[in-house]
């Protein structure tokens, strides 16, 4: 174990993979030579350790950085690249949803497509609608594409390892207000299991799922709720797709009570998904309505106060756990 | 031959707004390192005055631009007013966009600045759009996009290219190549070392100018406009730059080799033209200081006026995302 920032084991887990298998390559604008010089990017210092035939800075061409990893993914290549922002996998998402996404199935299981997309996610930095849109329900949305969001340094170590050996299409989504966050790190090649949430805190009255920096502004809400007598336990969801329904379902089934956290836009959000889920599968279950947590249907905004409006606050998960309480 | 278009009250005009994007941006460096004063990421245009300035000068009211995330120096050109611009860039509430841009999304239809777009790639795509109703309005307008030799890269800008040159539209790509995309040099990110050129695929004319002489880009800026307005169709045109500051006020420029960036900064084309204006006696020193602390009392008056707005409330939080929004 030691003390690693969130951005340094996404370094670590580079660096092991490609250290491991010589199929492994990563590409992307700026993953040699960065603007950035900063221990605690992904790919600090990967050029001087790999080598410009491993480590492939790219133009500034999106889909043509999806389509070198699904062509080169089906060759037997591991490649693992990296699309920028959120916003910019639009640009991607012909190579990622027609093509890695459909091609396996298309081809009647002849071919297959190990390969790793990094995203970088974030809401709170100021650049706007342009730069921070989470999209993760329209890539969970597409068939055959996996979709993972570590929340912790040691998570995102071992689960950008196991994307990387997955033998399918991953797209690892990356916090940016997680990079400088720093957490225990076991050494070595770690691997973190798709499709497994982890139990963050065991409570009675209400069932708390997240992912991300979301986590912790749910962590903020604990306090508060537990002083008015209410106990919740909290999931860090890890996995999109897979999705490990039945660590949810236990645990409705043990409180009753659902609600979801995320930063993207409540309607249409993963949020949704859950929801349906729980209402499908464990309906006898509940005692309250399932509530979902998250952005208001309007793009990121610019401004610091607008910003504040569109980021759900611990306050909001209060209010949430309460009213399904209520019920 | 070229014609030379240059007149002395242009000449004024062209050092005018040069230098009041220089002063704008040196203000916004200035409070870029005060905390919590500028929000986002600040963008600037320090060395590349002479681009924005030589082609917008080359426009009429009519014409619309499209720009980048780079667009300081093709709004203060346009004659956007200052002070609702440097409050917006602050991201206050009188900013021109009421605090929803800040610096990466300013759009001032008011001066047919039509939108900017920090999607890299994405303004040649929108512009096809813009040209085509001007074409189908039989309006006498063009419209000019400005890119970057990064944005050479994505598909879109091939896209647009393209059916630009199909329909034969008034549309003036100009790529601003300031020799990086981030931290990528040109002749890592890009195939061919002049973007010029590859006006022939699309059967359009194609120039490319030195972008620090700001009465030649003028000049070519003139020429490609004018052609454009014929009906004649597109026309690509390559200002070679340069970025003298980091990709962002937080780029430190640790890749860049600091004699060449010594070189380009030798070549600012603002220095470079306030000489040739002294030598040529357009101006003297006392003129020219006066309209430097000209600029600097209007870039100072705006950065009062966005500190006196405040941010914006929380009721047009939710406001502006559809015409007609959908009842609840
Ligand atoms: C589609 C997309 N990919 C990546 C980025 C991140 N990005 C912003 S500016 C930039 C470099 C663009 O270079 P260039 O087009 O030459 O413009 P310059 O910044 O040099 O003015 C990059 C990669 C982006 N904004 N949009
Ligand atoms: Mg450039």
């Amino acid at each position: 174990m030691s003390q690693k920032t969130f951005g340094q084991a996404l370094n670590e887990a580079l660096t092991i993979s490609m250290e491991t298998d010589e199929n492994v390559f990563i590409a992307g604008e700026g993953v040699g030579v960065s603007i950035h010089q900063d221990s605690n990017m992904a790919t600090y210092d990967l050029l001087k350790k790999f080598g410009p035939r491993r480590v492939k800075d790219t133009p500034v061409s999106e889909a043509a950085i999806a389509g070198l990893a699904v062509g080169a993914s089906c060759m037997g290549l591991r490649p693992v690249v990296e699309i920028m922002f959120f916003p910019f996998i639009t640009l991607a998402s012909d190579m990622l949803v027609n093509h890695a996404g459909k091609l396996r199935y298309m081809s009647g299981g002849k071919s297959s497509f190990p390969l790793t997309v990094r995203v970088k996610a974030g809401v709170g930095f100021g650049a706007g609608s342009q730069h921070s849109h989470n999209l993760e329900s329209w890539i969970a949305h597409s068939p055959g594409l996996k979709i993972v969001w570590p929340s912790t340094p040691e998570d995102a170590k071992g689960l950008l390892l196991t994307a990387i050996f997955d033998p399918d299409p991953v797209i690892v989504v990356e916090d940016m207000m997680l990079y400088r966050m720093l957490g225990e790190v076991q050494t070595g090649d770690i691997r973190t299991p798709l499709g497994k949430a982890r139990m963050v805190s065991p409570g009675s009255d209400c069932t708390i799922v997240a992912y991300g920096v979301a986590l912790y502004t749910v962590m903020k809400a604990l306090n508060p709720l537990s002083e008015q007598g209410i106990s919740c336990e909290v999931i860090d969801l890890r996995s999109l797709v897979p999705l490990d329904k039945a660590c949810i379902l236990d645990s409705v089934r043990k409180t009753g009570r659902l609600v979801v956290v995320h930063e993207a836009n409540r309607f249409c959000g993963f949020g949704a998904e859950l929801a349906a889920m729980v209402a499908e599968e464990a309906f006898e279950a509940l005692k309250g309505p399932v509530k979902r947590v998250g952005a208001p249907q309007i793009p990121v905004p610019t401004a610091p106060t607008h910003e504040k409006i569109f980021k759900p606050g611990p306050e909001d998960v209060v209010l949430a756990v309460r009213e399904t309480m209520k019920k | 031959m070229k014609k030379n278009q240059i007149v002395p009250n242009l000449q004024i005009r062209l050092y005018k707004s040069m230098i009041l994007t220089r002063k704008f941006e040196e203000k916004i460096v200035a409070l870029s390192q005060e905390p919590d004063r500028m929000p986002g990421m600040q963008i600037l245009a320090n060395g590349q005055e002479a681009v924005a300035t030589g082609i917008v000068s080359a426009l009429k009211p009519e014409d619309v631009i499209i720009s980048n995330h780079r667009s300081h120096g093709h709004l203060l050109a346009r004659g956007t007013d200052l002070n609702s611009l440097m409050a917006e860039i602050m991201v206050k509430d009188k900013g021109v966009n009421g605090g929803k841009a800040g610096t990466l999304h300013l759009s001032v239809p008011d001066v047919n600045v039509l939108m900017t777009s920090t999607v890299v790639g994405a303004g040649p795509p929108l512009a096809i759009g813009a040209a085509f109703a001007q074409q189908y309005k039989r309006a006498k307008g063009i419209t000019v996009v400005f890119f970057g030799d990064g944005a050479a890269a994505e598909g879109s800008v091939h896209e647009a290219m393209n059916l630009a040159g199909v329909w034969k539209l008034p549309l003036l790509f100009v790529c601003e190549n300031n020799c990086w995309a981030g931290a990528q040099r040109l002749e890592e990110h890009c195939a061919t070392q002049h973007i010029f050129q590859r006006a022939k695929g699309y059967d359009m004319p194609g120039q490319n100018v030195d972008g620090n002489d700001v009465e030649a880009v003028y000049n070519l800026a003139v020429e490609l406009v004018e052609y454009c307005r014929s009906g004649k169709g597109p026309a690509l045109m390559e200002a070679l730059t340069y970025r003298m500051r980091g990709h962002g006020e937080q780029d430190r420029q640790h890749y860049v080799d600091l004699r060449e960036l010594a070189i380009w900064k030798a070549k600012c084309p603002i220095r470079r033209y306030r000489q040739k204006l002294l030598n040529d006696g357009v101006l003297n020193q006392a003129q020219i200081k006066t309209i430097d602390q000209d600029a600097e009392t209007r870039v100072s008056a705006a950065v009062a006026f966005g500190d006196e707005s405040p941010y914006p409330g929380p009721e047009t939080a939710l406001t502006d995302v559809f015409v007609q929004p959908p009842s609840a």
